[in-house]
This record gives C-alpha cells, sequence and structure tokens, in this order.
C-alpha cells in the first residue's frame, strides 16, 4: 500500500502542480475583475467575515460578445489545422522512407529530421526572412533573370512555410515510430492475395497507421494553436491569432482576466480534438 | 506435368546458404510436407515460390509456367502466413473478401464465395468478429480460407499448426487434408514437426542445409531412410556404424548382424534400427541380430517405454517397448533382438 502511493506520488504530485493548479489559477484569474495593482487584478473571492464574491464574468462575456476574439481563436485553429495537415502530408513520406531505409541508416535519418532542432528557433526565423524578404534570396534570383519581385514575406505562405519548418518533426516521430513497429507479414498477405502495391499502402499500411497519424497531427495542431512568434514575424499582419491576442491583452493592455479567459477559451477548444483522438486510438 | 518444378533452386543470405541447388517437384493435387529443422532452408523455398525473395539462380515452373520476376501479386498460388498475419482493421469476411475484391469480381459473389469459404470452416456466425475477438484455432482457420477463397491451384503454408495447443493439433490436421481433398489444390506444408508431416502428407521431402536429403511417401521415408540424417531425424532412429566380417556378416555395435548388403569383406557401412522393432529377448542371445546391453534410464510414454540400453563398446540404443510388458528397472542386464528386415543400409 504505501510502497503503491509511493509510486504514484511523484507522477500526481507533478500533474497537481504543474497542470492543474496552473489551469486553477487561470480560472480564478478569469473570473477576476481587472484592476490597478500588482498582480493587476482584484481577487474574485474577498473576505468580509466570510467568503464574498467579488468577482465578475465579465471577461467571459467580452470573449463572446467581440467578434474580434472569436475570429481569431478560429483563425488559430484554422491556421493550426492547415499546418498539421501539411505537416502530416510531407511527414508520411518521410517517415516511410525512414522504415524502407536500412538499419543502420535510421538512426542517422530520424536525427537528420530533428536537425532543424539543433539551431535556435529565432535564428531559423530570421533565416526565413533574409530568403523571403523583399530584396531577399529569392527575389535575388528572380531579378537576376529579371523577373519582377515577388511579395513573399507577410503572406499566408510564408507563415505555412515557417510553421510547417518547426513542427514537421513531431508529426514525423509517431509515424516513424509506427511504420517502423508496423507488421510487414500483413503486407505480404495482402501482396499474395493480389494487391499491388498502391492497394496494399491504402487497404493495409495506411488504415493501420491511422492512430500514430492522428498522435503526429494532434502533437503539431495542439502548439500550433497557440503559436504567435512564427505569425507576427513571417504572417500577414492583418489577421490576429489567438496567440498574438494574449500577447497583447496580458502585455500591452495588462488585462490579465481578458487574457486567461483566452487562454481558458483556448484550452478547451483544443479538448475537443483529444477527445477525439482518445476515441480513435481505443479502436483496435 | 507437374504443377510445380523447382530447379537447381540457390539463395544466399548474407554468409549463409539458405538453399543450395534445391529440386524439388509437386504433383497436381498433391499434399507434400517440408519437413526440416531450423535453418534446413524450408520457410526460404516458401518465401521464394510465393515471390517475397528472389532466388540467386535456378528456376520456380508453377504449371510450366516459369515464375521468375513475376511479383507476389501476380503470381497464381496462396500462403498461409506461420502467424497467420490477419488484417486487425477488419472482420473476418472482410479479411477472407480481400483476395475476391482484388479481382474485382462482382459484389454477389464475393458475398457468396466468402460464406461458402467460411461454411468450410464452420465460422459462419463469426463473419462480422474480428480477429481479436477469435481464438486461436479459428484465427487459424480464418487464415486458411482466406488463402484458399480464390481457389488457387497450389498453396503454400508455412507451419499452419504450430501456434496451436496439442488437443487441436490433430483435428485441425485432419480437417486441413479434408480440405484439401475437396479443394483439389496441391499443398506445399512446411513443417519441423515430423509426426505432422508423416500424417499429412502423400509425400515428404525432409530438408537439410538447403538441398532435399529424400523425398518420398510418408511410410517410405520412415521404414527406408536413405541416409543417417533421415533416419535420425525421422523417429529418431538407431545408426549403426559396422564393418563387413570375413564371412559377409556385419559386425556392429558389439554384435554380428545377419543381411543383405552386397560389400565385400572390410566394407563399411551405416544401418539404420528403429527403437520400435528392438525387442527385448529372454535367456543368452543368439548368434546373430542381437546385442547384450545394460537398461541405463526408462521413460514411460504412456503407449509404451523408450529405453536407452548402453552396449558393450559403448554405443547407446534407443529401444521402444510396449506398455503392456513391465520392462526390467534401470541397472538390468538386458538382451535385445531384431530381424533381419529392420535393418535399413543407408547410403549417406
Amino acid at each position: 500500500m504505501m510502497r503503491r502511493l509511493a509510486l504514484l506520488l511523484p507522477p500526481y504530485a507533478w500533474l497537481l502542480l504543474l497542470v492543474a493548479a496552473p489551469v486553477a489559477i487561470l480560472l480564478v484569474v478569469a473570473l477576476a475583475e481587472a484592476g490597478p495593482g500588482v498582480p493587476p487584478f482584484l481577487p474574485p473571492l474577498a473576505w468580509d467575515g466570510g467568503p464574498v464574491w467579488a468577482g465578475s464574468l465579465d471577461s467571459l462575456r467580452a470573449l463572446v460578445a467581440d467578434p474580434y476574439y472569436a475570429e481569431a481563436l478560429l483563425r488559430s485553429v484554422g491556421v493550426a489545422g492547415v499546418t498539421a495537415a501539411l505537416c502530416l502530408l510531407l511527414a508520411y513520406p518521410m517517415a516511410l522512407g525512414i522504415a524502407a531505409a536500412r538499419p543502420a541508416w535510421r538512426l542517422p535519418l530520424l536525427l537528420l529530421v530533428l536537425l532543424p532542432f539543433w539551431t535556435g528557433f529565432l535564428p531559423r526565423v530570421g533565416a526565413w526572412i533574409g530568403i523571403l524578404r523583399d530584396g531577399g534570396w529569392v527575389n535575388g534570383v528572380l531579378a537576376a533573370f529579371g523577373m519582377a519581385p515577388l511579395r513573399l514575406l507577410f503572406t499566408d505562405a510564408a507563415m505555412f512555410l515557417g510553421m510547417v519548418h518547426a513542427y514537421l518533426p513531431f508529426a514525423v516521430l509517431p509515424l516513424a515510430a509506427a511504420l517502423l513497429r508496423r507488421d510487414l507479414g500483413l503486407e505480404e498477405a495482402a501482396a499474395d492475395l493480389g494487391a499491388g502495391r498502391w492497394v496494399v499502402f491504402r487497404s493495409i499500411t495506411l488504415p493501420l497507421s491511422l492512430p500514430a497519424a492522428a498522435a503526429g497531427f494532434l502533437l503539431v495542431f495542439i502548439p500550433a494553436a497557440g503559436e504567435f512568434v512564427i505569425p507576427e514575424l513571417l504572417g500577414p499582419p492583418e489577421a490576429q491569432l489567438i496567440g498574438r491576442v494574449l500577447w497583447g491583452e496580458f502585455f500591452q493592455n495588462r488585462d490579465w482576466p481578458l487574457a486567461a479567459a483566452l487562454a481558458v477559451a483556448l484550452l478547451a477548444l483544443l479538448l475537443l480534438p483529444i477527445r477525439l483522438f482518445q476515441r480513435l486510438d481505443r479502436r483496435p | 506435368m507437374a504443377l510445380l518444378r523447382v530447379e537447381g533452386l540457390s539463395k544466399r543470405f548474407g554468409p549463409t546458404l539458405a538453399l543450395d541447388g534445391l529440386d524439388l517437384e509437386v504433383r497436381p493435387g498433391e499434399f507434400l510436407a517440408l519437413l526440416g529443422g531450423s535453418g534446413s532452408g524450408k520457410s526460404t523455398l516458401l518465401r521464394l515460390v510465393a515471390g517475397f525473395e528472389a532466388p540467386d539462380s535456378g528456376r520456380i515452373l508453377l504449371q510450366g509456367r516459369d515464375l521468375a520476376g513475376l511479383p507476389p501479386p501476380a503470381r497464381p498460388l496462396g500462403m498461409m502466413f506461420q502467424n497467420y498475419a490477419l488484417f486487425p482493421h477488419l472482420s473476418v469476411f472482410d479479411n477472407v473478401a480481400y483476395g475476391l475484391r482484388r479481382e474485382a469480381r462482382p459484389r454477389a459473389e464475393i458475398a457468396r464465395r466468402v460464406a461458402e469459404a467460411l461454411a468450410m470452416v464452420g465460422l459462419e456466425a463469426l463473419a462480422a468478429r474480428r480477429p481479436h475477438q477469435l481464438s486461436g484455432g479459428q484465427r487459424q482457420r480464418v487464415a486458411l480460407v482466406r488463402a484458399l477463397v480464390k481457389r488457387p491451384p497450389l498453396l503454400l503454408l508455412d507451419e499452419p499448426l504450430g501456434a496451436l495447443d496439442a488437443g487441436l493439433r490433430e483435428r485441425t490436421g485432419f480437417e486441413l487434408r479434408a480440405l484439401q481433398r475437396a479443394t483439389g489444390a496441391g499443398f506445399i506444408l512446411v513443417t519441423h514437426d515430423q509426426a505432422e508431416a508423416l500424417a499429412l502428407a502423400d509425400r515428404v521431402a525432409v530438408l537439410d542445409r538447403g538441398r532435399v536429403a529424400q523425398c518420398g511417401p510418408p511410410a517410405e521415408l520412415y521404414e527406408r531412410p536413405a541416409s543417417r540424417f533421415v533416419a535420425r531425424f525421422l523417429g529418431a532412429a538407431n545408426v549403426l556404424e559396422g564393418r563387413v566380417a570375413a564371412d559377409g556378416a556385419v559386425e556392429a555395435a558389439g554384435g554380428r548382424l545377419a543381411l543383405d548388403h552386397g560389400l565385400a569383406p572390410g566394407g563399411a557401412l551405416a544401418l539404420a534400427l528403429r527403437p520400435e522393432r528392438i525387442r527385448l529377448l529372454a535367456g543368452p542371445p543368439p548368434a546373430v541380430n542381437a546385442v547384450a546391453g545394460t537398461l541405463r534410464e526408462l521413460a514411460y510414454r504412456g503407449d509404451g517405454w523408450i529405453a536407452l540400453v548402453a552396449l558393450a563398446d559403448g554405443t547407446e540404443l534407443r529401444v521402444a517397448l510396449p506398455a503392456a510388458a513391465a520392462p526390467p528397472p534401470p541397472g538390468s542386464a538386458v538382451t535385445l533382438g531384431w530381424d533381419a528386415a529392420a535393418l535399413v543400409p543407408l547410403a549417406g
């Protein structure tokens, strides 16, 4: 009994301290009223001989009332979804290639997938700026061939390029792990029953790797939904993403309750695909 | 014409020669067992015939057609895999229908043929189940009909009974035989279990280091093994190393053996002697085809006893004794005898 408790305590303490407590604090802040001071809000529960409700639902109401926030949320989910889908599309052939490579080549290839992580995040985004900006490398080459310069930086294309570059490894790793573990006997059986390469892939390999593909999708989708540095540095300036809005409310407007309410809304929105994934994964 | 003809087939994996110029023939509608230990090349041969590996040299002819260069889906044969390789995400029905769908058959025909195939093995009620919801025996039967439903002229079976427990093996073996007769397909069954091979097959090919050591009907292999390897592998026969004496008798294992051998005096020969052909004799040993020894170990096997008898020259003989007669206790001096016909000269 004691051993069991000792074994379970660290993970539960970890979850309580680093997951449950921050979320609880976030909820409390979201229910508070903004006000001067440090931190810049009034506690939602005051003490006057007993607990007295001093909070407000204004922040949550603002979230619903002002379409600005809903649009930012939806746009973020859309950008994250497209990013995750693009990553999967690129990751699948990469993972298949790694799984099909000779055993001695697999680890080096996986390390190559992780290569972008070896350099800092900001230098990588900076490099994209250098490549894509109006006087950058791409336009330099175009000019050398006498072609008109293209507007590349601060477009959706540039943003997705940066996002996919940053998040691709998260999609490759679970897929490669699943494809490396797969039972090749099933594919041989399908071939023996008359299925050509493409049919084997479509009817056996692909459906059996769906849980891993879903894991890869979520591993990209969830952090990408809150991403704000890449869209800020590479993307179009007019469209606000939730990460950027959150940053603005928190640091510029110092409206912590509204920022917390936004964070809670994003969290709630992200729980949906996680639930879907759990249902997919429970299927045998 | 032979259904399958394998000529001089060789395959090397790195430093190991898995197949070494192997020749084999399977007749139409024949049940052939490939019997061998691990590393004998039996599974490699199956994979080469199915097309999962390419031979280094030699030819594989199915119904007279050279299969070289044909990928597995283009080869008109079925394979049942050792671990069954059932598709886990498909129902029993969809597993069995998989091959027919690749032929783009009409829906109604697929449904009818799958239903017929499942009825053949008594699984029609389980068509909607997934493989993980089946018992081992049921999975085995799904794998079998999945390979058979396209009615291939040749079916390759890689240790089809290997994963079943002992009670189920014999019954499934009979079912396999009945199914083979009903479909008329040629079966090649790979196994390391000699009892399985002898019980099921029309002919047995014993494989040793990538070659066929001997191929023939089960009784012929069992009664007249051609080599020391086959004699030892099938039924664990005793192999006696002897020399022809001046009077024509063979001196071996400290005794004198009388048999027709056609060798000149001084010639060496090896003889196979089955444990169940040896009898316990009462009284002093006769002059020929008998030896004296000491009973060392005794093991009860239900249908009889297996005794290890040490002879004066150090040879140890395996002797099978009937269950009816209580054998003497270990340590006893015993006399063993046999008929001249029980001695089988071995070529290699």
